[in-house]
């Protein structure tokens, strides 16, 4: 199963730093853990960049996830 | 790790396809552009850091002989003024900081504008200016947004403020890695408030067509952007305004938000002329984004033998009159080059009574990480340790976890460090009363959305359109990497900066984005065309593609003879298909971080205070340098702006808040006669998410400078200096105190 591991900032709303999800998809994830975390407003995580695997997407969606994949939430970067 | 392979035009040294226009002045810049029927707009800027707007009278402008508009925030569509962007462009309520638009004016000629400009009449009610961070978030500090709460707090604020947001990064115990240190180190650190230092001013040329195609043309490093935005203030549709992005004079970060676009299009609505606007250097100091002025306070605690245990800061940053500083990269960064296992992070992002800040290479990282890399400096000094052996001792590596996140994949940080230990410069002396310092630095580097589109001439040569205005040379880049596609000389592929009607969106040139993310694009685009080559010679010789090889710009039949060069392909398209036309439109995963590692030595005048750098090198990874020179020349860049925010570079406002410096002759930047030869070393850790290996190079070279050179300073004098700029009298100051 993939794991998502959530920063101190989501900490706020998920109560644990690790999860395990048995998903496929980037879109599942999300749907995953919004229905698990039901009061965490979904912008907190569908506004943000995900890295999987330690390959950063800046705006994903229907990137694969794979069953060992190690999942992370960060803010999207702009730059100079 | 993977190795570097070896290309026929990736990697080499060719002459830069805009280079001929640039030397000859037939490139055409931002204020170059000037269209039948076109008149002249003029911004009246506020004489105060923060008044209120009691009024303001146009009438007597509008009826000046000449004039044909005038526009103030009224002028914005009804649904566009609750938006922060629009209240920048042109103030509402308040005027936030000295220079802050008013209002408008277009006339027959500039002087005309000029004259009209003094005959608006603003009823201001001065306020206190807000001009610092202490100031800012003091106790009953004078609120510059009423309605502002902290957003971030565990509990949501009931309270105005001028703290806009706190953030915050942990991992591990903070306590428990502090609890194992035998050394801990701690202290404050500032930065002031600078500007990218672009030479070209911003400007811009428009054609409002109430029925048609409404046109911008103007200096930018994101014309898809200017789109977006100026059609979002306006209530445009996206088809109906097209937008040109000129050749570009730096940008830096500067100039990846819009400030003239909306008013010049609403001056062209209201006149019935094209219109066209180009600030002037004071203009640009007051009152366009500059980079965030910082304090910081770091700690470290580490073992006798140098391993960090626990990494510690509070990084606060200006953000200017609205929200939005880089304080969150900033916090991301400020450790990401080391592997530690306890670390904490608190980020404030303040609003002041200056221009709302805008990004400057690796926005937020020079300042955090100028602050943590003076420190570990500090730490080696006080352990004992070497400069780069305490850095090497500590490094991420692949699969160390950084403090954001992700696991890092292949990175070269140990490889720049490693490069920069045994350079001669490293292993020469110092020289008697000189210091030396070494920092390294941190960038993520960003993918995102990219498009191109390679068009196929009948006589074999290409034309090829990417949307990412070139800021840094990425049209050689572009170029090299379809030419390797192809397998055609660099030199027959044109390559063209197109408009917004030519290709689809592309996301703004920035974040060392360009050649990864538009490269990417290029590839997709070139593969397409040969995917279109193979087809077609599979049909001539009636063979399926799969049994025709490419290489080297031509088809080879493996099932029987025949060959086909590029150029007899394209020339019998039209007879067998069509043109060719190929496409690549993507969103670029897998950006791979850069890191950077500087060396500096200086020399100190100690009756005035002055510092000269009298050698300087600078390691960078680039991943893949798909040009060397171009990248030599960011990393020297880089290099060359962040010496000048360590040195000399520093908006100065007087107790009113006016900036008393908006100009180049009173805000220093370096000159090349005063520097050495930056000393470029290109390191090659090829990023595994490229074809080629791409990093990035434009940002991470600008965030060593500032640490590198603060140290070599305080080593030269005997004194730390962890307040910037490290200007004469600052350096006087800290001598005599010594």
């Amino acid at each position: 199963m993939a794991v998502v591991i959530f920063s101190s900032e989501l900490q706020k709303f998920t109560g644990e730093e690790r999860i395990e999800l048995a998903v496929s998809t980037y879109r599942n994830l999300v749907d995953g853990i919004l229905n698990r975390y039901p009061d965490m407003p979904a912008k907190e995580i569908t506004e943000k960049a995900v890295s999987i695997d330690g390959m950063i997407i800046q705006d994903p969606l229907l990137d694969p996830v794979a069953p060992d994949s190690e999942v992370h939430f960060l803010d999207r970067i702009s730059g100079g | 790790m993977s190795e570097a392979k070896e290309y026929k035009y990736v990697g080499t040294r060719r002459v830069r396809p805009d280079g001929y226009d640039k030397v000859t002045g037939r490139a055409n810049y931002g204020a170059d552009l000037a269209l039948p029927g076109m008149i002249w707009g003029k911004i009246l800027r506020s004489p105060h850091a923060h008044a209120k707007i009691n009024g303001i009278d146009t009438g007597k402008a509008e009826a000046y002989p000449g004039v044909s508009a005038v526009v103030t925030f009224q002028d914005f569509p009804e649904k566009s003024k609750g938006n922060p962007s629009a209240q920048n462009i042109l103030a509402n309520a308040k005027a936030l900081y000295h220079g802050h638009a008013i209002a408008a004016v277009a006339a027959k000629t500039e002087q005309i504008a000029q004259e009209a400009l003094g005959l608006i009449e603003v009823d201001y009610e001065v306020l206190p200016p807000v001009m610092d961070l202490d100031t800012a978030m003091a106790e009953g500090a004078t609120l510059i947004n009423e309605n502002l709460k902290t957003a971030g707090l565990p509990e949501p604020a009931t309270e105005s403020s001028n703290i806009a947001a706190r953030q915050e990064l942990k991992i591990g115990d903070i306590d428990a890695g502090f609890a194992e240190a035998d050394v801990i180190v701690e202290r404050e650190y500032s930065t002031p408030t600078v500007h990218q230092g672009y030479i070209e001013p911003h400007a811009c040329t428009v054609r409002y067509d109430e029925n048609g195609q409404s046109m911008v043309w103007c200096c930018t490093q994101g014309h898809f952007d200017v789109r977006a935005s100026t059609a979002n203030l306006l209530g445009m549709e996206l088809g109906k305004l097209k937008v040109v992005a000129s050749e570009i004079g730096g940008g830096f970060g500067g100039k990846t938000i819009i400030y003239l676009e909306p008013v010049a299009l609403m001056l062209s609505k209201k006149s019935g002329n094209p219109v066209k606007i180009v600030m002037d250097r004071d203009e640009v100091f007051k009152a366009s984004g500059p980079g965030a002025a910082t304090k910081s306070w770091i700690k470290i605690g580490a073992k006798n033998d140098g391993t960090f245990t626990a990494m510690q800061a509070k990084l606060v940053f200006e953000a200017g009159a609205f929200p939005g500083s880089p304080v969150g990269p900033g916090t991301m960064t400020v450790f990401a080059p080391y592997d530690v296992k306890n670390a904490k992070v608190e980020g404030y992002d303040v609003l002041v009574n200056k221009p709302k800040v805008a990004a400057y290479r690796a926005p937020g990282a020079p300042q955090a990480e100028f602050a943590s890399e003076m420190l570990i400096n500090e730490l080696a000094d006080k352990l004992g340790m070497d400069m780069i052996d305490i850095r090497l001792k500590n490094a991420a590596r692949q699969g160390t976890q950084a403090l954001y996140g992700p696991k890092f994949n292949e990175i070269g940080l140990v490889e720049c460090l490693e490069q920069c230990k045994a350079s001669d410069h490293y292993q020469s002396a110092v020289s008697e009363g000189n210091g030396r310092g070494v920092a390294a630095g941190f960038w993520f580097n960003i993918g995102g959305v990219s498009s191109a589109v390679i068009h196929m001439n009948p006589d074999g040569t290409a034309t090829l359109l990417e949307g990412s205005p070139d800021i840094g040379g990425s049209r050689a880049s572009m170029q090299s990497m379809a030419a390797e596609e192809l397998g055609i000389a660099p030199e027959r592929i044109k390559p063209i900066v197109a408009d917004t009607e030519m290709v689809a969106h592309n996301d703004t040139t920035g974040g060392s984005r360009t050649t990864f993310a538009t490269g990417m694009a290029v590839i997709e685009a070139a593969q397409d065309v040969v995917r279109q080559f193979k087809e077609r010679a599979a049909s001539t010789w009636n063979v399926t593609p799969d049994q025709v090889e490419w290489s080297d710009g031509v088809a080879r039949n493996t099932a029987g003879e025949g060959e086909m060069t590029c150029a007899e392909i394209c020339a019998s398209a039209g007879r067998t298909g069509g043109q060719i036309t190929g496409r690549g439109n993507i969103n670029a995963r897998g950006a791979g971080p850069s890191f950077s590692v500087h060396i500096a030595d200086v020399a100190v005048d100690t009756d005035t205070g002055k510092v000269d750098v009298v050698r300087y090198t600078a390691s960078q990874d680039a991943g893949r340098a798909i040009h060397p020179s171009y990248v030599e020349g960011q990393i020297q860049g880089g290099s060359v702006q962040g010496i000048g925010w360590a040195l000399n570079e520093e908006y100065i406002y007087n107790d009113d808040g006016l900036l008393e410096n908006p100009g180049f002759l009173d805000y220093r930047i370096p000159l090349a006669s005063d520097l050495p030869m930056i000393d470029p070393i290109i390191v090659e850790v090829p990023n595994p998410f490229h074809p080629y290996g791409v990093r990035g190079v434009g940002e991470a070279n600008i965030i060593p400078p500032l640490a590198t050179v603060a140290t070599a300073v305080g080593n030269a004098i005997g004194r730390p200096m962890p307040d910037l700029p490290c200007s004469p009298p600052r350096v006087l100051k800290a001598i005599q105190e010594g």
